[in-house]
């Protein structure tokens, strides 16, 4: 007889739900053709669904933190809130690809999604060197096939060549870090890593530094998001915003806990680095965007700037800090993943990419679209009315407090510049006229598309209530927070 | 409850108005009714007020953000509820205006136009700093489009120099906001004590400075007021340029009075610096836009002379020079409306001749006038004499600025009435040009009829902006 490990099943209940619907998802190719779309979109939604669900009854049920499976896992509040967001971004991302024109690969498309959104979730549970790499990997080879899944376009697979050698390049050095650390502390567990008193060790040092430098590919902070302008603008459109929303989400929260919870002892050391990341990220994500034609590249420099805001959060280290990022990630994933909702309906109407131009007069003409596009660019810009700005103003506070008043002072120009672009988009909506660029077929209505109403309506609801609903989501972020020793 | 009811029935109004597919008309009538009833609502609030307590009123607070101590906290002392009721009548007028003319995308302009009245009139009432720099904020949202949609031919360099100017000032403002929320612990302005800081006072200063405008902080007034559509400008310059006021009057000296005192010299300076360059400005400008633009930034020096003359006459003088400015502004832009919809330009040079034939216009831009250059007995005069006489305890060397400023007024604003009235007729004026409709007059008259009233009564504003307890509670 061997001895098995106990297994907390509802820990994993979210990457459980997940796998199955991959599976179902992936096993719906057998199906005749008119059928495949819809049993793997709908197992995919149900899977997400499910996930949020499950995350939302682990919430409730871990008050204290619990170690998992001989320590590789953790199950606590940050986890089930951050796998709470997934599930739920996940699923409108589901609703957000439902009408994507594909002649074929519904099957693998939504098996890959739902997989991937299992690693997430799978990641963010990470208590260990090992499972933190697993898991990375995990959703990151998913991604790499789904940024590359619309074969015919070249962009799509030149956009997937570059994430998997800029993606893998950064999980190795993920990966070189972790053995230098467990080769100074001997310890691979987070809690044991900052027990082992190794604190002069100069493996330990560059092994902090190659985890952080790989985590920061993964939220794309400057200087490691040289990758991320062409991925998300050669990737298919529902996949840019669950990359945006989802992959920064869990990162962000890995890169919190990892830092928090294995590397207290250091703390010196990385509040300024990551200092220094996130004034390098609002600097070059803000210029980066003003020059951009195509929106989803100007969203992909947004997204670095935004990454720029979190990672103020995280060198606050306090758990104000840890508050106002895991509130800050909630407006934005929702204004991402409906920002991209709204591109991929004009992408679908257009039937070409979209750039500046291209959304001349959309917001007369698609008034539901450019109102929601409206929202979210405001949203993203820190405008009241808006979740933004609380997300900005929490991280204000927490960096302000943390004695970081020139972060907070850089904080306030990168917002200055970022107007330039987000409301330049506002400017193309609504203040220049689309008659004369004949873009849209004249006086015809763009493609019924319910899904994709919905999966914006949800975004729009959730970005502008979180400004309305701030105590409850503060007090969950707070719960969350909680599970960290700070 | 009353201030809350102030604030909700604009913005459910443009819900309403944005969401119901009716047709332009009765659009632009419901949004009409919406602003007429926000004036019967402001009466109803002003009866219930007691004017002699000096304590805040009508109030209403909610916890917001508990962990940061913000919460949702409205109400009035008398001299915001007086600015209030300036911003409902001139709202009233302006979407009057707006639906005379008939604004085309009926729908998102009258929406716009009751948004804008919420935030405006959520700024006046806003009681906790986070939900003032909200309202602050918010306003400019519609402001944007309206200028950007519905503007003149360079609406677009209008309203791109107009947003950059204002969220430098916005965003150096919300940097100061978190600096002082986070230090006192709370971000409402009843609870919050006071603070020494001088820069975190400077970040509120520059927003203020911007959003009145005060020299050197004027550079997006002339493209923004000549390109906004004109009740826009009236707006802008009637209503939105006073909550900088608001804001030196609740924020600025009340919560940072050793940094205000410190700085109030070169505030001063400054103030008397706009009020003679932007008086000789529109001495000079060459329409009458322009004029008017440049008069509303040296009206809004001398008002910020007022307030920083620290002593109750010019406190006083300011609220009162706020209320008969936003009548007097708003009714010269609208009759400038007016005139360019007759003759398709507002140059001075083009114009001219216009009172013959055409009575009840002379008779309008005649009496919208007199006010304006503050003849003795108007209501402007009155506020220009309080906030001249409380300048004097400041140094005899404002005083004399401001009587200048009174000087010049009258030379820029004879030489508007006598562009428009008289002299020969202009190339641009043509017979067939009539005289103002009765739907014009029923705009404007109201407006003439209420500055006539507080010229009568000028105490009624300026013995009523501040209970005595009031000036004690905000200039510690």
């Amino acid at each position: 007889m061997i001895d098995t490990p106990t297994v907390d099943w509802l820990a994993l209940s979210p990457t459980i739900a997940l796998l199955a619907a991959a599976g179902v998802a992936l096993l719906s190719a057998l199906l005749a053709g008119w059928m495949r779309k819809s049993v793997a979109g709908i197992a995919a939604l149900l899977g997400f669904v499910g996930a949020a669900v499950c995350a939302g009854v682990v919430f409730d049920e871990s008050s204290t933190p619990e170690v998992l499976l001989e320590g590789t896992m953790v199950r606590d509040q940050l986890a089930a809130l951050a796998q709470l967001v997934l599930g739920v971004t996940g699923a409108v991302v589901v609703l957000a690809s439902w009408s994507e024109r594909r002649r074929e690969n519904h099957a693998e498309y939504y098996a890959l999604l739902a997989t991937a959104g299992a690693g997430m979730v799978f990641f963010v549970g990470a208590d260990n060197l090992m499972t933190l790499f697993l898991g990375l990997e995990w959703f990151s080879l998913c991604l790499y096939i789904l940024v590359a899944i619309d074969s015919e376009r070249e962009t799509s697979l030149e956009a997937g060549l570059k994430y998997l050698i800029v993606g893998g390049f950064g999980s190795s050095v993920l990966l070189f870090g972790s053995a230098l650390v467990y080769g100074a502390t001997s310890e691979l567990s987070f809690p044991a890593i900052a027990a082992a008193d190794a604190s002069n060790d100069a493996f330990l040092y560059a092994g902090l530094a190659m985890i952080l430098a790989g985590l920061a590919f993964k939220v794309s902070a400057a200087p490691f998001h040289m990758w991320t302008p062409d991925v998300y603008q050669g990737s298919p459109t529902s996949i840019t915003g669950f990359m945006a929303a989802a992959t920064k989400t869990a990162a962000f929260v890995v890169t919190l806990r990892v830092l928090v919870t294995a590397f207290p002892a250091q703390e010196d050391l990385w509040t300024v680095t990551v200092a220094v990341l996130a004034a390098i990220s609002l600097v070059w994500g803000n210029l980066g965007a003003l020059a951009q034609r195509d929106l989803k590249r100007i969203l992909a420099y947004s997204s670095i700037s935004h990454a720029g805001f979190m990672l103020m959060a995280i060198a606050a280290f306090s758990d104000r800090g840890a508050e106002a990022l895991l509130y800050y990630l909630i407006p934005y994933s929702a204004m991402s993943v409906g920002a991209f909702a709204v591109v991929a309906a004009r992408e679908r109407e257009l039937n070409a990419p979209v750039t500046l131009d291209s959304l001349a007069g959309m917001g007369w003409e698609r008034p539901y679209y450019g109102v929601a596009l409206w929202i979210f660019m405001l949203g993203m810009a820190g405008f009241p009315l808006t979740g933004g700005m609380f997300g900005k103003l929490f991280v204000f506070s927490a960096a302000y407090d943390a004695g970081d008043w020139w972060l907070v002072l850089l904080g306030v120009a990168a917002t200055a510049v970022s107007l330039g672009y987000y409301l330049n988009v506002v400017r193309w909506l609504y203040m220049r006229s689309g008659a004369e660029l004949r873009l849209a077929p004249a006086g015809g209505s763009p493609p019924r598309d319910p899904a994709l109403g919905i999966a914006i309506s949800a975004s729009v609801v959730v970005t502008v209530g979180s400004f309305f609903v701030v105590q409850p989501i503060l007090d969950v972020a707070s719960d969350a927070a909680g599970s960290l020793p700070f | 409850m009353w201030t809350t009811a102030l604030l909700l029935l604009p913005l459910a109004g443009a819900l309403v108005v944005a969401i119901l597919p009716l047709p332009r008309e009765s659009t632009a009538g419901l949004a009409f009714l919406v602003a007429l009833g926000e004036v019967a609502l402001w009466i109803a609030a002003a009866g219930r007020f007691d004017f002699d307590d000096g304590g805040l009123q009508l109030g209403t607070t909610r916890e917001w953000v508990e962990s940061l101590g913000i919460s949702y906290s409205v109400g009035f002392y008398g001299f915001s509820l007086w600015l209030a009721g300036a911003t409902v009548i001139v709202f009233a007028a302006a979407i009057g205006y707006g639906m005379w003319v008939g604004r085309d995308r009926s729908r998102a302009y009258h929406a716009l136009m009751l948004f804008l009245l919420g935030a405006v009139v959520a700024t006046f009432a806003a009681q906790d700093l986070l939900l003032f720099y909200v309202s602050f904020e918010a306003m400019l949202i519609p402001l944007y489009v309206l200028v950007g949609v519905w503007g003149g031919e360079r609406r677009q360099a209008a309203t791109v120099t107009f947003v950059i100017y204002t969220m430098a000032g916005s965003l150096l403002m919300l940097a100061s906001v978190v600096a002082f929320g986070v230090t006192q612990g709370t971000f409402s302005l009843t609870e919050s004590g006071t603070s020494d800081n001088v820069w975190i006072f400077l970040g509120f200063a520059i927003a203020f400075a911007v959003k009145a405008p005060l020299f050197p902080f004027h550079g997006w007034l002339p493209l923004a007021y000549r390109e906004a559509p004109v009740e826009v400008a009236a707006v802008l310059s009637a209503i939105v340029s006073k909550t900088a006021i608001y804001g030196f009057l609740r924020i600025g000296i009340p919560k940072f009075p050793e940094p205000a005192d410190d700085l109030s010299g070169l505030i001063l300076v400054l103030a008397c610096a706009g009020l003679v360059y932007g008086s000789l400005l529109a001495f000079r400008a060459p329409d009458l836009r322009g004029v008017i633009a440049y008069s509303s930034m040296a009206q809004m020096s001398l008002i910020t002379i007022g307030v920083f003359a620290f002593d109750d006459l010019g406190l006083d003088g300011a609220v009162l020079q706020s209320v008969a400015h936003a009548f007097v502004s708003a009714s010269m832009f609208l009759l400038v409306g007016m005139v360019e919809r007759r003759c398709g330009t507002s140059d001075i040079d083009a114009l001219g001749g216009m009172a013959r034939g055409r009575p009840s216009l002379a008779t309008v831009v005649l009496v919208a006038g007199m006010i304006a250059l503050a003849v003795p007995g108007s209501a402007t005069f009155a506020g220009e004499f309080l906030i001249m006489a409380g300048a004097y305890q400041q140094g005899w060397g404002y005083s004399v600025v401001v009587a200048l400023g009174i000087v010049l007024a009258a030379m820029y604003t004879l030489r508007v009435i006598s562009a428009i009235l008289h002299v020969k007729p202009g190339r641009a004026v043509r017979d067939e040009a009539l005289d103002l409709r009765p739907g014009e007059l029923a705009l404007v008259l109201p407006l003439l009829l209420l500055l006539l009233g507080l010229s009568v009564w000028p105490a009624l504003v300026s013995e009523s902006a501040f209970a005595a307890s009031t000036l004690a509670e905000l200039l510690p």
